[in-house]
């Protein structure tokens, strides 16, 4: 990138502070979709290793019964359940479904688009991840 | 870099109050890096940023470059990025700010000319690009009825992203414009939907075909940054997901 066009780069677009909440959830929807996708070519070695035959498998299988493995399911199962629901949140949105309607702004020009029904949906997001992830790590250390 | 130490005598009222104002300075002709200068500056609660910006290049220094017309949050020329979050200098006051020290630097994604002011060609040039003006065959001088006319329905759909003042804050605050630099950005995206949106406008899929691109509306992820910053109202996210409808078919 030329560095006379003055980008904010990666920097500016990770950055999650200043535009509140909205900004907040873009970047765990970021996130959360990179973790995923790491996850995904992890899952397909992990199963890959069928084909080094039961003991193999079980060898492998292994290493997600130890406390790190627990904990890095733990965060797998938050990342997945934020990204469905903010998904959904941002599908709908990008639907134009629950923006608001366009109507003559007036002062202090609170922006339709940032309404409760998605402040909502993005805190029901976290919550349920967090949710989820303790239900998770309850599971999985047998609490 | 430097920093001025002393205020001006008699510029002062027994209601004043100071800060320190920051303000980035760089030339891209001959710096290397931007850096700062810091100004003692007494406001009033009604001082605003760009007042105080002025008062240094009164008192002070008056190379500071800034870009500046209305003062009233009309032109649209001073936008800059105030405490970290772009804003416009006019429509800022140091009062509601408070910090004890506001810092000013130029608006993110834009090219730097110096100082605090910034290349607008590229926000204009994708402005253009979205055809921002009324398309169809005929026009009001032809038309029978000397005018189209439009129901106060039909003017709502479209009002509000009308008030648009080209500042750029938009483009500023967007994730995206971060990292994109051919991302067509939400200013022009809102500035799309005003007129897909406008009843007298023919144009809608001349204007969807040039938005329907990777670096068009699909790299809008609704971070809602935009609408935060615009000093206008005019919501560019809620204008770019209503515009998204069309091309879902969720909207006709």
């Amino acid at each position: 990138m030329p560095r006379d066009e003055h980008r904010e780069g990666i920097k500016g677009m990770a950055n999650p502070t200043r535009y509140g909440i909205e900004r907040v959830a873009y970047w765990l929807m970021r996130l959360s979709g990179l973790g995923l996708l790491a996850y995904f070519v992890a899952h397909i070695y992990e199963t890959s290793n069928i084909l080094r035959g039961q003991v193999g498998w079980d060898e492998f299988l292994e290493l997600t019964q130890t406390t790190e493995g627990h904990l890095f399911l733990a965060i797998v199962i938050a990342m997945c359940v934020f990204h469905t629901v903010n998904g959904i949140r941002v599908m709908l949105g990008h639907g134009g479904v629950g923006v608001g309607k366009p109507a003559r702004p007036d002062y202090p020009y609170e922006p339709a688009s940032q309404n409760y029904r998605h402040k909502i949906g993005i805190y029901s997001a976290i919550l349920l991840a967090a949710i989820a992830m303790m239900y998770g790590l309850a599971v999985m250390f047998g609490e | 870099m430097a920093q001025v130490s002393s205020v001006p005598k008699g510029q002062t009222s027994p209601t004043s109050k100071s800060i320190t104002l920051r303000i980035s300075r760089f030339n891209p002709e001959h710096d290397e890096s931007s850096g700062f200068m810091e100004f003692p500056i007494s406001y009033e609660k009604w001082t605003t940023v760009l007042e105080a910006i002025l008062d240094v290049k009164k008192h002070f220094d008056h190379s500071v470059a800034v870009r500046y017309s209305c003062r009233q949050a009309t032109c649209g020329s001073c936008g800059m990025i105030i405490n970290g979050k772009p804003r416009l200098a006019c429509f800022t006051k140091i009062s509601e700010l408070n910090s004890n020290v506001v810092t000013v630097e130029p608006m993110n994604n834009f090219p730097i000319i110096r100082d605090l002011a910034v290349k607008f060609e590229k926000l204009f040039d994708t402005h253009q690009k979205i055809k921002p003006y009324l398309i169809r065959d005929d026009t009001e001088i032809q038309s029978n009825e000397k005018e189209f006319l439009q129901s106060p329905e039909e003017v709502e759909q479209y009002i509000q992203f009308a008030n648009c003042i080209k500042c750029g804050l938009c483009n500023s605050a967007c994730p995206t414009m971060a990292t994109d630099s051919s991302f067509v950005g939400p200013q022009a995206l809102a500035q799309a939907y005003r007129y897909v949106a406008d009843s007298r406008d023919k144009g809608k899929d001349s204007r969807l075909k040039i938005i329907d691109d990777s670096h068009g509306i699909w790299r809008c992820h609704f971070a809602g940054s935009c609408s935060q910053v615009c000093p206008k109202g005019v919501d560019p996210a809620m204008g770019i997901q209503l515009l998204r409808g069309y091309l879902l078919g969720f909207r006709s």
